[in-house]
């Protein structure tokens, strides 16, 4: 618990240093052409830059801790705010994709184990090689190519909120979740593969077999749940990566999630909306990878008794 | 239990003579398959590295040279895969940009082993303090997701490819940190290490010469995949408009100049893709060949 | 099929012929298994005794199904239940063959029990499963088998998971698993290799107690001929995948004809030593099974090898006295060829394969 607090004071610290990194002064470049020295010394005044550099961080850390987030220097509008709207896009996705990721992977990954080189396993492992060779912005672009613009069966950008027409909408989502399932998804087999198989060769099971209970029986009654745990731990980075770091396939598909946001605000030199998007999206990683270790004592009650 | 008694009974009713055709597997080596994926591998990327270096002296057209035709097919003409909406050797530009592909693939990557493994094995070896500020500092660097980090570091820097490699150098760290930091205590245990401090060695000298080497060879089968995953990670950037700034040519730039022209001509998009592709592929081919040799040779 | 022979086959209860087990791994063929025979009769115990790596958890594996992937059973193999040939039948096509005729122990009760599941639950799934209990039954059935292993308190120790029992109530409990259909054949793997040594006897004096009260045959597997000595009916010993010599308990011991047998017997020790007495130990270590020689796998480490078992391979044949009896050696104990063989490698003071021959070799070293 003391590390987790010593790795958000940390974390906290780099994000809010990250605005020193800029170089030049920000000031600069806030400033509308041919403005006087005048509106210059205003700006460095109402964003505080002529303090010192600790007394700013903790006025900013106090700040957020209110749920403050700072001004966008382009819009002038809240930078929470925009995160408010945009956050639940990014977090759909991140959320259908881990979905799907999990709802291909468990049985493939299952009956991969089972059979290792039947046809289900090399079928796997030819499309889990080819996955795991294209990157996420190459994915996203072949499925375009192939389901939007030549197939024509599916929109190719465009953002359809579900409250406007769930239908659209769900078109609107499918390639952008397959295209950020892909790859974790073909980790995820390979994760659940490896370990059910060590499993599968394990005496408990080899006695199960002995009794005569039925295949999908032992798979998942006495196998899948101790086969687990490295799946479960690489979850928590997935999901906070699907979260957080969803950039490319959201500016491919235009979807307004918190990933284009960064973009769009790095274009437009926007640092404090970068900088709180990189905050927020490093708790959400910190905060789910601490939840992981919580789920061990589900999956096994060894854990249980050593923890307690 | 009578139940049982009747399953018994109908299993033995089946006649002891009959034989199935399948009853008796029939005994054969499976075969191993042949893997070219490795050798096949190694090829391309020695394709690409080669490339990458002699690029100035190849016969190819200047990559950053605006043409006054736009062919678009490929094939035709002087440009042997097309040219992109500007003119410009696709082929001399997918040849220019594995200078950078590789430059961030072998030189970032090569600098995140230095520090990571030097790192990894002073905590591993140390423990104690040592270890828990280089534990805490690792975990510090995986507290942000991966893509998140490097955009916001290359946004707030100036993009340049010092920048850039120094970006990914950073990301790569806690991958070699890791795994050399856990070697490294699986090894110090280890009767020679023993043996060598008890004859006086120097902690620099025990690990240098006793430890470096057993530490390495699982390091270098995560080089490959690291080298995979930094390529990719470059890409994305170039892709973003965050990587070296244009016209130098990469292949994440090339992909992001040819989408709006996707529609009418898909190979502007499909070639850099593709050439992604063969060396994403050739990398993780490598890695898990050196993986299942070194797993062999650690069973032996 | 005569009517002899349809007869001699129904009195048995396991028939293994012939039966060859390879295993494909990178370094070649092992030959884990290399043509094994066994017969049981119902009601006895048959002990199955070898040192690890001689192939004798393989061969109760293949009776059971359970056998790796990567292991290949030869065609010519037979293992026949009560004349069932069980590689004819999945057990896919007969759900209530293996777990209810057939049931096994394994070795370690620390591992052969799911972590994630209590006892209870796992009783009550296999009696569900095979004899169609309700819930109810299948809970009463449960805590009766607990009562009949000899577990304290069975109502609560079935709502507890594997790892709050000792491993001698784990042994308990993986016993009432396999009993828990009434099986006619029990194959018990070292079922006492990883208790202590106080809780052996009582799970040895379990089974036995069990399988007088139902009638079934059993396999007892163990590397300690000790183990088997007063509770098999007859004792086969298996050495680099093959049997070596098989015969009635009491002839064995009476009459050993193996080296590897008297070797075996040697290395077990015996209080009536005087202390501080080195124990025996047999000189070297099985061979590695990948694409054997023409030899007699025991000869580098045999007291008696001649240059003749290291060309020919000794195929296991009944002595001519006893059919019940059989040795695969040529140059058996007991016998003059024998008796002249294991003489001269003394006085020589090395074998065939050139290993030392000590004089004392039979009963301690020195």
């Amino acid at each position: 618990m003391a590390r987790f607090v010593l790795l958000l004071v940390m974390v906290s610290v780099a994000t809010f240093l990250l605005l020193e990194l800029i170089p030049g002064d920000p000031v600069d470049g806030l400033l509308p052409e041919g403005a006087t020295e005048e509106m210059r010394q205003q700006l460095i005044q109402l964003y505080g830059f002529d303090q010192s550099l600790v007394t700013r961080y903790v006025s900013w850390l106090g700040d957020l801790l209110h749920g403050d987030l700072g001004t966008s220097w382009q819009t002038r509008i809240p930078v929470a705010t925009t995160i408010a709207e945009r956050a639940p896009v990014s977090l759909e996705l991140a959320v259908l994709a881990m979905a799907l990721a999990l709802a291909v992977a468990i049985p493939v990954g299952i009956y991969s184990a089972y059979r290792p080189g039947g046809i289900v396993d090399r079928i796997a492992t030819f499309i889990a090689s080819a996955t795991l060779a294209t990157p996420a912005f190459v994915l996203a672009i072949v499925l375009v190519w192939v389901f939007g613009v030549q197939l024509g069966w599916l929109p190719i950008v465009g953002w359809v909120p579900f409250s406007e027409d769930p239908f659209q909408h769900l078109r609107a989502v499918i390639l952008p979740v397959i295209s950020l399932a892909g790859g974790e998804c073909v980790l995820f087999i390979r994760l659940l593969k490896g370990d059910m198989m060590a499993t599968l060769q394990q005496d408990h099971v080899l006695s199960a077999r002995a009794r005569g209970l039925p295949t999908w029986r032992i798979l998942v009654r006495h196998a899948l749940r101790q086969s687990s745990f490295s799946l479960v731990t690489v979850s928590g980075v997935v999901i906070g990566r699907l979260i957080g770091g969803a950039v490319i396939v959201e500016m491919i598909f235009s979807i307004p999630g918190l990933g284009s946001l960064v973009v769009i605000a790095i274009n437009n030199r926007d640092f404090i909306t970068v900088q709180a998007i990189v905050l927020l999206s490093a708790l959400i990683y910190l905060v789910l990878n601490s939840l992981v270790d919580l789920a061990y004592p589900l999956l096994d009650p060894r854990v249980r008794r050593a923890t307690t | 239990m009578t139940d049982v008694v009747g399953h018994t009974g109908s299993a033995l009713s089946v006649p002891p003579t009959v034989k199935s055709a399948d009853a008796a597997p029939v005994v054969k080596r499976r075969r191993r398959r042949r893997d070219y994926g490795a050798p096949l591998g190694a090829v391309w990327l020695g394709l690409v590295v080669v490339g990458a270096i002699t690029a100035d002296w190849l016969p190819l057209a200047d990559p950053n040279e605006i043409g006054n035709v736009f062919s678009a097919t490929p094939g035709l003409g002087d440009h042997l895969l097309g040219t992109d909406i500007l003119g410009r050797d696709i082929l001399s530009r997918c040849v220019y940009g594995a200078r950078i592909s590789m430059a961030v693939g072998l030189g970032a990557t090569a600098l995140a082993m230095v520090v990571g493994v030097a790192f990894g094995m002073a905590a591993g070896y140390f423990r104690g303090a040592v270890d828990s500020t280089i534990s805490l500092f690792v975990n510090f660097l995986m507290a942000f997701p991966p893509l998140m980090f490097l955009i916001a570091l290359v946004a707030a820097m100036r993009p340049s490819l010092t920048n850039l490699v120094l970006g990914l150098a950073l990301l790569g760290i806690p991958n070699f940190a890791r795994i050399a930091r856990a070697n490294t205590i699986a090894f110090a245990e280890r009767e020679f290490v023993t043996a060598s401090k008890a004859l006086g060695a120097s902690p620099f000298r025990v690990l240098t010469r006793e430890l470096l080497a057993n530490v390495m060879l699982p390091v270098m089968s995560l080089m490959l995949v690291v080298m995979a995953a930094l390529v990719v990670a470059e890409g994305s950037l170039s892709f973003l408009g965050l990587g070296v700034p244009p016209p130098t040519p990469s292949w994440g730039g090339m992909l992001a100049d040819g989408r709006s022209q996707m529609n009418e001509h898909p190979h502007l998009v499909m070639i850099p893709g593709l050439f992604f592709f063969l060396t994403v592929f050739a990398f993780n081919r490598l890695g898990d060949w050196a993986r299942g040799r070194i797993g062999r040779e650690s069973s032996l | 099929m005569s009517t002899i022979e349809a007869r001699t086959a129904s009195r048995l209860l396991l028939q293994v012929r012939n039966l060859k087990v390879w295993f494909d791994t990178p370094r070649g063929l092992v030959r884990a298994v290399d043509g094994v025979d066994l017969d049981l009769r119902a009601g006895e115990t048959l002990g199955i005794v070898g040192e690890s790596g001689s192939g004798k958890s393989v061969l109760s594996r293949s009776i059971m199904k359970i056998l790796a992937p990567s292991a290949r059973v030869l065609p010519g193999s037979e293992i026949r239940l009560k004349g069932l040939d069980l590689a004819t039948v999945s057990p896919k096509q007969n759900k209530h063959l293996w777990g209810v005729d057939l049931s096994m122990v394994f070795q370690d009760p620390m591992t052969s029990l799911t972590p994630v599941l209590t006892v209870g639950a796992q009783l009550t799934e296999t009696l569900r499963f095979h004899l169609g209990l309700s819930r109810d039954q299948a809970e009463e059935e449960a805590i009766r088998l607990l009562t009949l292993v000899g577990i304290p308190e069975p109502a609560k120790r079935a709502k507890q998971y594997p790892h709050n029992l000792s491993g001698g109530m784990r042994q308990r409990v993986t016993i009432a698993l396999a009993i828990s259909c009434s099986p006619e054949l029990l194959i018990a793997d070292e079922p006492t290799t990883a208790l202590d040594v106080t809780v052996q006897h009582q799970i040895l004096n379990l089974l036995e107690r069990l399988q007088a009260d139902s009638g079934m045959g059993m396999v007892l597997i163990t590397h300690d001929l000790g183990v088997v000595a007063g509770r098999a009916d007859s004792i086969a010993v298996m050495y680099a995948g093959r049997i070596v010599e098989k015969a009635p308990t009491k002839r064995l011991f009476s009459n050993m004809r193996h080296p590897y047998t008297r070797a075996l017997i040697d290395a077990i020790p015996r209080i009536s030593h005087p202390s501080h007495t080195r124990l025996a130990s047999i000189p070297g270590r099985p061979p590695v099974l990948i694409d054997p020689p023409q030899a007699c796998g025991f000869a580098p480490r045999c007291p008696s090898a001649q240059p003749r078992c290291l060309s020919e391979t000794p195929v296991l044949e009944p002595t001519p006295i006893d059919p019940a009896h059989a040795s695969a050696c040529f140059f058996p104990l007991g016998t003059p060829a024998g008796d002249a063989a294991r003489e001269n490698n003394i006085k020589a003071g090395v074998n065939a394969a050139g290993t030392a021959v000590n004089a004392g070799e039979s009963t301690d070293g020195r």
